[in-house]
């Protein structure tokens, strides 16, 4: 069967709850890339970066007030999975949970494979990214501040996660 | 997330984008994709199933290494479940997207972000 057409389907949606003006995703003509041969490592030695838009959080943690701003933020990879929680609203409620992290964000998983040595090491923290209307903000914002601590972290490729 | 993933890539990292809405992601253009036909809330795996999460994570490590174009999607090959009747009622009047509180909050997050915007704040 089909997949569905999330497009077509949030611009039938939210035309009926009102909103004019349908929202235009991004588009573009070009798709950068890097090939893997390029960085001249072994994805046994490679540093793995990962980013979500899981909006997770430390189940201890002092409660903090939303961030008003929705700023790029960073845990600790070596964080417990099960002292991680996501705090994102938007999903698919009606079919499925965010009770397993490991389903959206694969730490666990990814710990094993530098166990194994098939990956060389994952980065000390992971970021999160809101999914934003503001394309402007991703862009300007979000992105260059992902590379910065990924620069920073001496991460060779990424692993990005859309819950 | 699909924006990230190209500033990564144009600046020398290369990426792999797992995520369950196709048309949205390679309607932008990424470089690698790891398409599951899911619902919105599990892009590496169905929860609990860690031979399946396994999976899918190795899929992409094999997509960064392996790709040789930009664009490349790969499938999946797991379904969420024999019938697709989750589908029928994604964004619809009969399962709003979001709840009543999260609704809430989102519309007082854009009125709060315009605020912030309106001030140079952001």
């Amino acid at each position: 069967m089909a997949h569905v057409k999330y497009i077509d389907k949030t611009r039938a949606y939210y035309q009926a709850e009102g909103y004019d003006k349908p929202y235009s995703w991004a588009h573009f003509g070009q798709i950068p890339f890097t090939p893997f041969a390029s960085i001249a490592t072994p994805l046994s030695r490679c540093r793995v970066g990962v980013v979500t838009t899981s909006e997770m959080a430390l189940r201890d943690a002092e409660a903090e007030g939303d961030d008003m701003r929705r700023l790029v933020y960073s845990l600790p990879t070596d964080a417990p999975v099960d002292q991680l929680y996501s705090k994102k609203a938007a999903y698919d409620r009606y079919a499925t949970s965010l009770d397993d992290v490991d389903s959206y964000l694969p730490l666990s998983h990814l710990r094993r494979f530098v166990a194994e040595g098939k990956i060389g090491a994952v980065a000390p923290r992971f970021q999160v990214i809101y999914s934003e209307y503001s394309q402007r903000k991703t862009l300007t914002v979000d992105a260059p501040e992902i590379l910065r601590q990924m620069r920073e972290d001496r991460v060779d490729v990424a692993v990005l996660t859309a819950v | 997330m699909s924006l990230a993933a190209r500033h990564l890539e144009e600046n020398g990292i290369p990426t792999v984008v797992f995520g369950c809405a196709r048309d949205i992601v390679e309607h932008c253009g990424v470089p690698r994709f790891v398409f599951s036909d899911f619902p919105l809330g599990n892009p590496t795996g169905k929860p609990y199933d860690l031979d399946m999460q396994r999976a899918i994570l190795g899929l992409g490590l094999e997509l960064l290494v392996k790709a040789s174009a930009p664009g490349t999607t790969v499938v999946a090959p797991y379904e969420w479940s024999p019938n697709h009747s989750w589908k029928d009622k994604v964004f619809s009047k009969a399962q709003p997207f979001l709840d009543p509180d999260a609704t809430r909050k989102w519309l007082e997050r854009k009125e709060a972000y315009r605020a912030l915007k309106a001030t140079g704040t952001i």
